[in-house]
C-alpha cells in the first residue's frame, strides 16, 4: 500500500547522507567491477583455446608414438618410436571415413637464405596436412602428393619465418637451405597466431615427410599421426578402429599396454578449456571475495546508520510508520546501495577488461549472463547484508527510540 | 458516553516491570478532555506525566483501564494499528523538536504523510506542506534545513508537522524547554492561535507560567491526578511579547 512512498523515504535518506552512500557503494562497485573483469579474463582465456582448439582442425584424431601408462618406462607422447609410415598407410586404407591422413616428423634446425638465418621449427607432413588443419596458404602452394612420393626438395613456410628471412620479399620460389639442401618455398602459409602454449605456429616450415625423413631430420619412425573424419558421428568408431589396427600391427598381446596413444580432438578441447574453466572459477572466486567483503561493508554501515538515526526512527515511528515501513526503507536503502553499486560495477569491470584488451592484449569476454548474475548477486548482497540492520532498527520500540541520544 | 470528550481515560494504570519488581507509574488516572481544550499536564519529574503522555501518543498502551480516543477504544490495539492512530489522530511536538537532520522544512512537514493511507503525488505533499508552514509563519522557509532555522523556527516546522494531517488532539511534551523566553511566549501564541481554531492541544509542562497559557491545568504526583482546574487568570501571548517589547524599549530609552 506503501510501497511506493517508502522508496521515496529511502532516497531521500540516500541523499542526505551523500558521501557515505558513495563510499559505501564503493566496496560493491569494486567488488562487482573485479567480478566483471576477471570472470571476462577467464572467459577471453577460455574462447581463445577453444579457438586454437578448433584450429587444430575438424574431427581430428591425433596418435602418438608412446604411451602414457606404458608399464615401467614411460616415454611420454611421441617418446618411443613405435609408429611406422607403415602404420599411417594401414589407416588410410583400412579405417572407414576417414578423410585425410598426414604422417608428422618434427624436427628444429637452422634454416638460411643468402646472408640470413632463422632457427625453426620443421614438420613434415603429407600433402592433406594443410586440408587436416584447415590451413590454407596465403601465397603460392602447397606441396602436392607427387611431390611427397618423390621426397622433392620443396617446402612451404609460416608467416614469421618469412618475415624473418625475407622481410618483406616475397618468398615465394626462393631457394632456402636447410641443413645444407636447398628447398624450394612453394608458398607461405596464413598466419595463425600463439598455440595454447604460447607456442608461435607461424614460425615454421613445412615439407613432406618423406624429404623431412631422408634429407633433413633421418630415421624411419613418425613422431605422430594426424587423422581427419569426414562425419563427426563416426570420430568415436574411427578412433576404436585405429586401437584396434594398431594393436594388431604392432602384436600387442591382449591385456597388454598399448605402445601409442589416440587422442580425439575433443578430449584435447576438454583438457585445455578444464584447465582455463578452473582459473575462470578461481579469478571469479577471489573477485567474490571482495564482492562480500563490500557487501559487509553495507552491513557495517547500515548497522552504524540505524544506531545513528535512531532518533529519526523514533519520530517516524511516532508519526505513523509501522515496524515493516522501516523495515522495508532500510532494505530499499541496502539494496540500492548495492544495486547501484552494481550497475557501476558492472560499467568499471567492462571498462576495466576493455583496457586489459587494449594495452596489456589479454583477451577477454563479458557475456551477458555474466552482467546478469553480477548484478542479480549484488542485489542479494543488498538483501542479505542489509537484512539484519533492518530488522534491528524495525524492532525498536518508539518511546526509546525518541528518548535515544 | 458521547459527553464530547476526544479524550477520555478510565482507571488508567501502567506498571512497568524491571527483573522482579514492579513498579507502578501511572495508578488509577480518569481523565475526560473535549474537543477544542488547551490542557497543560503538570508534575514533577516522576509524578507519572511522562507515561500518561506517552499512552496519550498512543506510543504505549495501558496496563489496565480504558482509553477512548475520538470515540474509539485504543486501549487493547496492536503495534501497527497504534502506529495507523498516531498517524491519522495525533500530533506530536517535542522539547528537542525532533526534526530529521539535513532535510528541509519541507519535507519534515511531509514526513507523516508518506506514511499515511492514502497517497499523495509530490506536487500534493509539497503544497500541502508549504500550506501548514505558512500557517504557522515560516513562509520562505521551505527549503531551509533544520541547521539553519532558529530554535523557535525549528520548533514551528515541528508544529507543522503534528498538524498536516488534521489530528484529532496534538501532544507536546515539553514544548518550550529548549527555547528562550520570549520564543516560548511566541510557541504559545501559536498554540492559542490554534486553540482558538479548534484544535485539542494537551501540552506537558513543569513551568507554572507556561501551563498559564492553557484554559486549563492538570497536575500529576505519584501516579495519581493531584488536582484539576481551570487557569483564572490566562495568559495571552499576545499581551506578554507586546509587554516583553515595551520592556526592552524602556530599557533602551
Amino acid at each position: 500500500m506503501r510501497v511506493g512512498s517508502t522508496f521515496n523515504v529511502a532516497f531521500r535518506a540516500l541523499r542526505r547522507n551523500k558521501l557515505r552512500s558513495v563510499l559505501t557503494a564503493l566496496g560493491i562497485i569494486i567488488g562487482v567491477g573485479a567480478v566483471i573483469a576477471m570472470v571476462g579474463i577467464g572467459n577471453g582465456a577460455k574462447a581463445q583455446v577453444e579457438a586454437q582448439i578448433a584450429s587444430l582442425g575438424q574431427n581430428v584424431i591425433l596418435i602418438f608414438s608412446g604411451s602414457t601408462t606404458s608399464s615401467g618406462i614411460r616415454t611420454g607422447w611421441g617418446g618411443a618410436g613405435t609408429l611406422k609410415i607403415e602404420d599411417a598407410e594401414a589407416i588410410r586404407r583400412e579405417v572407414p571415413g576417414v578423410a585425410g591422413v598426414s604422417e608428422e616428423v618434427v624436427s628444429t634446425t637452422q634454416v638460411a637464405a643468402g646472408n640470413q638465418n632463422w632457427f625453426t621449427r620443421i614438420y613434415g607432413e603429407s600433402a592433406d596436412y594443410f586440408d587436416i588443419r584447415q590451413w590454407p596458404l596465403a601465397d603460392g602452394a602447397p606441396f602436392t602428393p607427387q611431390d611427397v612420393r618423390s621426397a622433392n626438395k620443396v617446402c612451404v613456410i609460416g608467416r614469421t619465418t618469412a618475415t624473418q628471412i625475407y622481410g618483406n620479399e616475397d618468398p615465394v620460389g626462393q631457394i632456402l637451405r636447410i641443413k645444407e639442401v636447398p628447398f624450394t618455398i612453394t608458398g607461405v602459409l596464413t598466419p595463425k597466431g600463439l598455440s595454447p602454449q604460447g607456442v608461435d605456429q607461424d614460425d615454421i616450415v613445412i615439407m613432406p615427410y618423406t624429404s623431412a625423413m631422408k634429407r633433413v631430420i633421418g630415421g624411419t619412425n613418425l613422431r605422430n599421426i594426424n587423422v581427419q573424419i569426414g562425419d563427426a558421428r563416426q570420430v568415436e568408431a574411427a578412433q576404436q578402429q585405429i586401437i584396434a589396427l594398431l594393436r594388431q600391427r604392432h602384436n600387442i598381446r591382449p591385456g597388454r599396454d598399448d605402445d601409442f596413444t589416440v587422442r580425439n580432438q575433443q578430449e584435447i578441447a576438454e583438457a585445455a578449456t578444464a584447465t582455463s574453466r578452473v582459473m575462470t572459477l578461481l579469478l571469479g572466486a577471489i573477485a567474490g571475495v571482495s564482492l562480500v567483503v563490500g557487501g559487509i561493508g553495507i552491513m557495517n554501515i547500515m548497522l552504524v546508520s540505524v544506531t545513528e538515526r535512531t532518533r529519526e526512527i523514533g519520530v517516524r515511528m511516532a508519526v505513523g510508520a509501522h515496524g515493516t515501513d522501516i523495515l522495508t526503507q532500510f532494505l530499499i536503502e541496502a539494496v540500492t546501495l548495492s544495486s547501484v553499486g552494481g550497475v557501476i560495477g558492472i560499467i568499471c569491470g567492462i571498462g576495466a577488461s576493455r583496457i586489459l584488451s587494449a594495452y596489456a592484449h589479454w583477451p577477454t569476454l563479458i557475456s551477458l549472463s555474466s552482467i546478469l548474475i553480477a548484478f542479480l548477486f549484488s542485489a542479494a548482497v543488498g538483501v542479505f547484508f542489509g537484512f539484519y540492520p533492518a530488522r534491528q532498527a524495525a524492532r525498536l520500540d518508539p518511546i526509546e527510540a525518541l528518548r535515544y541520544e | 458516553m458521547n459527553n464530547g470528550a476526544v479524550v477520555k481515560l478510565i482507571d488508567v494504570h501502567k506498571v512497568y516491570r524491571t527483573g522482579e519488581m514492579e513498579v507502578p507509574a501511572v495508578r488509577g488516572v480518569s481523565l475526560d478532555i473535549r474537543r477544542a481544550e488547551f490542557v497543560a499536564l503538570m508534575g514533577a519529574s516522576g509524578s507519572g506525566k511522562s507515561t500518561l503522555m506517552n499512552i496519550l501518543g498512543c506510543l504505549d498502551r495501558p496496563t489496565s483501564g480504558r482509553y477512548f480516543l475520538d470515540d474509539a477504544d485504543v486501549s487493547g490495539l496492536d503495534r501497527d494499528r497504534l502506529a495507523d492512530i498516531r498517524n491519522r489522530k495525533i500530533g506530536f511536538v517535542f522539547q528537542n523538536f525532533n526534526l530529521l537532520p539535513r532535510t528541509s522544512a519541507r519535507e519534515n512537514v511531509e514526513l507523516p504523510l508518506l506514511y499515511n493511507v492514502q497517497r499523495l503525488t509530490n506536487a500534493q505533499l509539497r503544497e500541502k506542506a508549504d500550506r501548514v508552514l505558512a500557517s504557522v509563519g515560516l513562509v520562505g522557509r521551505e527549503d531551509h534545513h533544520p541547521s539553519q532555522l532558529s530554535g523557535g523556527q525549528q520548533q514551528r516546522v515541528a508544529i507543522a508537522r503534528a498538524l498536516i494531517n488534521d489530528p484529532e488532539v496534538v501532544l507536546a511534551d515539553e514544548p518550550t524547554g529548549n527555547l528562550d523566553s520570549r520564543t516560548s511566549i511566541e510557541i504559545m501564541g501559536i498554540f492559542q492561535q490554534l486553540n482558538e481554531r479548534g484544535i485539542t492541544i494537551v501540552m506537558v509542562t513543569h513551568e507554572q507560567d507556561i501551563a498559564s497559557y492553557a484554559q486549563r491545568n492538570v497536575e500529576m504526583r505519584d501516579g495519581i491526578v493531584l488536582s484539576d482546574r481551570v487557569v483564572t487568570q490566562r495568559s495571552a501571548a499576545e499581551a506578554e511579547l507586546e509587554k516583553a517589547a515595551r520592556s526592552t524599549r524602556e530599557e533602551a530609552g
